[in-house]
């Protein structure tokens, strides 16, 4: 391998820096001891205090993370469904409505989503609120779970599965001990884009909710309408800080299971 | 002998049998959850928008009872569709601007994230295999924490007291700060910022599939760097570009909270309109009008976009 040019370097830089300095700069200004965004009045953590005091902010959160785990769990469970049900049983009746009805909602403008919920539960009265906003966020984020499973699913020894099913293994018994234990990472990657995705929501959850239930991104946006106050610099800083510690212990944690997988394949390759 | 082959026999039978009933299970619960949750709501967006306004709770008049009279009165029913809301949207010029500068904002975002972007990918994808993984990591990263935060940080870096103008002020690039946010130019900057991954991955899978020998080869045939990179190069990362493009550009035509948080009163774009129409408005039926246009505006480039996806999958 030759080494990078300087434009190569010199792009990668720039590209990173681009990604990255806002996020840097929320961060650091979430420690401003003034009121300005711009104006630095020295270090301060009384922002982080003044979050823990604020009740509204941490109804929301709480509402968010209760939203975000429920919604999540039970999208994964349905969008590991769809995707064996695309990528195990061939063509079944109604598979090209069902797979155009999985990937659509990835492309989908959310306002389009958020609106055509709204208008089911107008339509079957039903009480919007809570539920309401878990409900949308099941459907959208499992169909994100199907594509990650799926594509884990494509690449799979499928001899293995019929093995254990010609060694009588019920269906049901392959699964769980042979299918999914493989494609375990993919499920637990399709829960991390579920709940990310549901932490994230501002449109779906705006246009979904009724009295009572304010996410924290609802929370976020009102306040944000109003004037940018470091107050949202420090929440928001805590939010990116929760997510880069699971997602990196997300990465660390699949990363040690391949390697183990792989020394234990080779541990089975040798003792043949 | 033969009752132990029975027995063998029943039991396969019997694994067969829950294969299939696992296979119906399996496949119905998220099929009926999406016809449910999906399709049946799109019908409603639908309906409503061929209904008229009415200030009400909720704000608008019913044209289909489904479950009471199916087929009691059709014709009536046909003959009471409103176009209105249709009609609306081509007489009534808000309409027809938010589109366009929707598809003009999203299309001119995506040229120049293409340009932003391929350096990036060209460099990751040259960059020694070893680095490559955390690169990625890097590059993904960002798109984990919230779209609205990433949003936000960008207020208070573009506003007039903010970051940037005091950063220009202070060096005398300017004399007295310029107003970024609340203008079309805010809303590029936050396009290409909470899109670069979109066009940066798409584009770094395309170019590190591609064998380096193939420059060489170019060069010791004659061709220029840029010549190599012209005609080598880039028409193989173009399954990349494509995907890249669009997944860009789909959700730029509809963004709403870009244009809300950092577009002005001159910013139109159509997923803001919509959100007005529906939220300030309270016009449930125009604003379903709107959503079913700009499904069918969308149409055509989801269909482009996921035959693109279908052949890459094919080739693989």
């Amino acid at each position: 391998m030759k080494r990078l040019s300087a434009f190569n370097v010199v792009s990668l830089t720039l590209g990173f820096s681009f990604l990255y300095l806002p996020i840097v700069l929320l961060i650091l200004y979430s420690f401003n001891a003034g009121r300005s965004v711009a104006v630095w009045g020295g270090w301060s953590t009384k922002w982080y205090a003044s979050v823990f005091q604020n009740d509204q902010l941490l109804d929301a959160a709480w509402v968010t993370l209760q939203v975000g785990v429920l919604s999540a769990s039970v999208a994964t469970i349905l969008g590991t469904m769809a995707a064996l049900a695309l990528s195990r049983y061939g063509r079944f009746r109604g598979r090209t409505l069902f797979s155009a009805m999985v990937y659509a909602p990835l492309v989908m403008p959310e306002v389009i989503t958020g609106l055509s919920l709204l208008l089911l539960f107008v339509a079957v009265n039903l009480d919007r609120g809570f539920w309401t906003i878990v409900l949308s966020h099941i459907t959208f984020t499992m169909c994100f779970v199907a594509v990650v499973v799926q594509s884990r699913l494509a690449s799979f020894d499928r001899s293995v599965e019929e093995a254990a099913m010609d060694l009588g293994c019920t269906p049901f018994v392959t699964f769980f001990r042979i299918t999914l234990p493989i494609i375990l990472p993919a499920v637990i990657s399709g829960w991390m884009l579920a709940f990310t995705l549901s932490l994230d929501d501002l449109v779906i959850a705006s246009f979904t909710t009724g009295p009572g239930a304010t996410t924290l991104p609802m929370k976020i946006y009102s306040d944000v309408r109003l004037g940018v106050k470091p107050e949202i610099n420090a929440v928001c800083s805590l939010m990116v800080g929760v997510v880069t510690i699971a997602v990196v212990i997300a990465s660390i944690m699949t990363k040690r299971q391949e390697v183990e997988r792989e020394r234990a394949e080779r541990a089975a390759l040798a003792g043949r | 002998m033969d009752a132990r082959l029975g027995r063998r026999l029943d039991e396969v039978t019997a694994n067969m049998a829950a294969r299939g009933n696992q296979r119906w299970i399996v496949t119905s619960i998220p099929y009926v959850w999406m016809l449910v949750f999906f399709l049946v709501p799109f019908l409603i967006v639908l309906k409503i928008s061929f209904s008229s306004t009415e200030i009400a709770q909720p704000p608008y008049s019913p044209v289909f009872d489904v479950i009471n009279d199916i087929w009691a009165d059709t014709l009536d029913k046909i003959q009471a569709l409103q176009f209105e809301n249709y009609k609306r949207l081509f007489t009534d010029s808000i309409y027809i601007e938010s589109y366009l500068s929707s598809l003009w904002i999203a299309g001119t975002s995506t040229l120049m994230m293409l340009f932003l972007a391929y350096p990036i990918a060209y460099g990751m994808a040259r960059a020694p295999k070893s680095i490559r993984p955390t690169l990625v990591m890097m590059v993904i990263l960002p798109f984990w924490t919230s779209f609205l935060i990433r949003i936000y940080a960008w207020i208070s870096i573009l506003s007039e007291e903010g970051l940037l103008n005091s950063f220009l002020v202070s060096f005398g690039l300017i004399d007295e700060p310029i107003q970024i946010l609340s203008t079309n130019t805010a809303v590029y900057i936050g396009i290409l910022y909470s899109y670069l991954p979109f066009m940066v991955l798409p584009l770094y899978s395309a170019l590190e599939k591609m064998d380096e020998s193939l420059i060489e080869a170019a060069k010791d045939l004659g061709c220029t760097q840029f010549q190599a990179f012209w005609r080598v190069t880039f028409p193989l990362s173009i399954p990349g570009v494509i995907a890249g493009c669009f997944l860009v550009f789909i959700p730029a035509v509809g963004e709403f909270v870009i244009p809300d948080l950092l577009g002005g009163s001159e910013t139109l774009m159509i997923g803001k309109t919509m959100w007005e129409e529906f939220f300030n408005n309270r016009d449930w039926p125009a604003a379903s009008a709107v959503a079913i246009a700009l499904l069918i505006v969308l149409m055509i480039p989801i269909i482009i976009f996921q035959s693109n996806e279908a052949r890459q999958q094919e080739m693989r």
